[in-house]
C-alpha cells in the first residue's frame, strides 16, 4: 500500500524538530530486493531516504522506481532527479508521474557531469539548471500549471530541496546561490559532505547574516569515512570535496582495522557540531554503500527518533 | 573565427584512397587562421599524402589550390576548373565550407579533411578556445561577457556548480570556470549584485535545436 498525504518530512522540519535524513544509491540492476534489503538498515532510524538518481553518472535503476520499491517498505523517500539527463518536458512528465506514484519529496539536482560516468561519451541534457528546475516544481506547486502554462487537473504538490556546496569556489558567491535557490522555492538544502567544519561554520555565519536559516531547512551533509584511503580518494578525486589534511592525518594515524571507528568518530564529532550550529535543522547522512553505519551514527549521536521526540532542530 | 583542426592522416588516407586524381582545397579565412586548411597546410597535407601513397605503391595525383572562402560562391567558382580536372574533392574548410563547395559541384564527391570544432579565438598563439555556440539569443550583456553557455560543462544560467575549485572547472582542471570568470569580471565592474537575479530557462528555438536557422535580408536582397 502506498501512503498518500503530504510530505512527512515537511511536517517534521516545519514542526521545528531535528531531521535525520540517509541517501541511498539505486542498484546498477534491475533487483528490486537490493534496494529493499538496504532500505530495511535505514528503518526506524531516519525520517527520509534520498534516492540518488543515476549518481556520479553511472546508469542505475531510475530514482522513481526505487523511490517506490522504498514507499512499499513503508519510508518516505526523497527522490533526486537531475537535469543532466531530462529536457524540461521529461523532467515535468517526470515530476507528475512521481507524484502520481505517492512521491512527495524531490531534491532538484544538476547532477554529476556525464565525463565522470561510466559512459562519458553520452551527451548530457541541461536544458534547464537546478535553480531553474527548483522554480519550475515550486510554479507548479503554486500556480497548478506546468511550464507551458496548461492547468494541470492535479499539479504535484512537492516539498522542494536543492543542494549546496559550501566548499565550492568562488566563496564569496555561494551564499548569493544559496539564495537564489532559496528564492527559486527551496524548502530544505542538502549540503555537501562537511569535514571542513571550519569553513562550514563561516558558510552557516553568512547565511544567518543573509537571513537565509529563517527561510530554509539546511541538513547538513555527514559521511562516514570507512578507510585514509577512501579520505585521500575523495579529497583527489571526488569533485567539489573538500576534506581537510588533517582529517585524512587522523584516519592515516590509526591501524586499518580502527579505521572504520575512527571515521565514525569523526563524523560523530562533527554531528556534535552541527547539534550546537544555529540555523542547522538537521543531518544529512551518505554513507555511501555502507548503510549500516547509519543506525550505528545516528544511535551514538542520540538521534533515533525516540530519543529525539522532543529534541528541536536549531 | 570558427575553429578545426585536421583530421588524422590514417583517416584522410582511408576517406581518398578510391580516388586516382584529387583536389586538396584550402580555404584563406579562418581555418588558414587557426592554421587548419590555409596554402602552407594544403601543401603539407599533399606531400604527406603523395609520400603515403608512394610507400604503398599506389599511383595517385595530387592537385593543390587554396581559395579566399569556401563559403562564398564568388570564390567557390574560382575553384571550377580544377574541380572538374579531379575525381574528388578533399576541402579543408570548415562543414559549412565542405558543404558550399559540393552544392556547387554536384557530380563530384567532396570529401572532410578538417573537424569543425568550434567558434573561438586563439588566445595566445597555438591556443584556440570556445567562446560561442552560435546560440542565437547572445547574453554575454548579463554574464560580464563571458557566455557560460559555451563555457559552462553544465551551461548552467544561474552561477557556478559544487565543482568550481581554484578558479578551474570540474570537468577539466585545464579550462576556467566560466562563471568564476564572470564573477570576477562583476566584481570588477561593481556590479556582482546582478548575480542575484535569476535567469529563466532559454528559449533553445533560436539555437540549432528549432532546426537549421536562417537568416533572410530582405535589404540586401538583390
Amino acid at each position: 500500500m502506498i501512503p498518500q498525504g503530504a510530505s512527512k518530512l515537511e511536517k517534521k522540519l516545519e514542526s521545528g524538530k531535528f531531521a535525520v535524513t540517509a541517501e541511498l544509491g539505486p542498484p546498477r540492476g534491475a533487483d528490486k530486493d537490493a534496494i529493499i534489503t538496504r532500505a530495511s538498515l535505514l528503518k526506524g532510524c531516519v525520517d527520509a531516504v534520498n534516492v540518488t538518481d543515476n549518481q556520479t553518472a553511472i546508469v542505475r535503476m531510475s530514482s522513481i522506481a526505487a523511490c517506490v520499491h522504498i514507499l512499499k517498505t513503508g519510508l518516505e523517500p526523497v527522490m533526486q532527479m537531475t537535469t543532466r539527463d531530462r529536457n524540461r518536458i521529461a523532467l515535468q512528465s517526470d515530476l507528475l508521474g512521481a507524484y502520481s506514484l505517492g512521491i512527495r519529496n524531490i531534491l532538484c539536482l544538476s547532477g554529476d557531469h556525464q565525463v565522470f560516468g561510466s559512459q562519458p561519451d553520452a551527451l548530457g541534457v541541461f536544458d534547464i539548471d537546478s535553480i531553474q528546475f527548483v522554480r519550475s516544481v515550486r510554479d507548479m506547486k503554486e500556480t497548478g500549471r506546468d511550464m507551458s502554462g496548461y492547468e494541470l487537473a492535479i499539479a504535484p504538490d512537492m516539498f522542494v530541496g536543492a543542494a549546496a556546496n559550501p566548499f565550492a569556489d568562488p566563496f564569496e558567491y555561494r551564499i548569493i546561490r544559496l539564495a537564489k535557490k532559496i528564492e527559486a522555492g527551496a524548502r530544505f538544502i542538502q549540503t555537501q559532505c562537511i569535514f571542513n567544519t571550519e569553513r562550514f561554520r563561516e558558510w552557516m555565519r553568512l547565511a544567518r547574516e543573509e537571513g537565509l536559516t529563517e527561510k530554509v531547512f539546511i541538513l547538513g551533509g555527514i559521511t562516514p569515512l570507512k578507510s585514509a584511503g577512501m579520505a585521500r580518494y575523495m579529497a583527489a578525486k571526488v569533485a567539489g570535496m573538500d576534506i581537510p589534511e588533517h582529517i585524512i592525518r587522523r584516519m592515516e594515524g590509526v591501524p586499518r582495522v580502527k579505521a572504520a571507528d575512527e571515521g565514525m568518530k569523526i563524523a560523530l564529532e562533527t554531528i556534535n557540531e552541527l547539534l550546537e550550529c544555529p540555523g542547522i535543522s538537521g543531518i544529512h547522512i551518505m554513507a555511501i554503500e555502507n548503510e549500516q553505519a547509519v543506525g550505528r551514527l545516528v544511535e551514538a549521536a542520540g538521534l533515533m527518533p525516540d530519543a529525539r521526540a522532543g529534541q528541536e532542530g536549531n | 573565427m570558427i575553429v578545426a583542426e585536421q583530421k588524422p592522416l590514417a583517416e584522410i588516407i582511408e576517406m581518398v584512397s578510391p580516388y586516382g586524381k584529387l583536389l586538396i582545397l584550402g580555404c584563406g579565412t579562418c581555418v588558414k587562421t587557426c592554421f587548419a586548411g590555409g596554402e602552407e597546410e594544403v601543401a603539407i597535407l599533399a606531400s604527406l599524402l603523395r609520400l603515403a601513397f608512394k610507400k604503398k605503391g599506389i599511383d595517385i595525383e595530387i592537385s593543390e589550390l587554396t581559395i579566399e572562402r569556401q563559403c562564398e560562391n564568388e570564390f567557390i567558382q574560382e575553384a571550377s576548373l580544377a574541380v572538374s580536372r579531379n575525381d574528388a574533392v578533399l576541402s579543408l574548410a570548415c562543414g559549412a565550407g565542405v558543404q558550399d563547395v559540393a552544392r556547387r559541384f554536384t557530380g563530384k564527391p567532396v570529401l572532410p579533411g578538417l573537424n569543425t570544432t568550434f567558434v573561438g579565438v586563439m588566445e595566445s598563439r597555438g591556443l584556440f578556445t570556445e567562446e560561442c555556440l552560435c546560440c542565437g539569443d547572445c547574453r554575454l550583456g548579463l554574464t560580464g561577457g563571458v557566455c557560460v553557455l559555451a563555457r559552462c560543462a553544465k551551461k548552467l544560467s544561474n552561477g557556478p556548480c559544487g565543482g568550481s575549485r581554484n578558479g578551474k572547472c570540474e570537468v577539466n582542471p585545464d579550462s576556467d570556470c566560466a562563471w568564476q570568470l564572470v564573477i570576477d569580471r562583476m566584481k570588477n565592474l561593481g556590479t556582482l549584485d546582478k548575480l542575484r537575479e535569476y535567469t529563466p530557462p532559454r528559449d533553445w528555438r533560436s539555437s540549432n535545436s528549432g532546426g537549421p536557422r536562417k537568416i533572410l535580408r530582405e535589404d540586401m536582397v538583390i
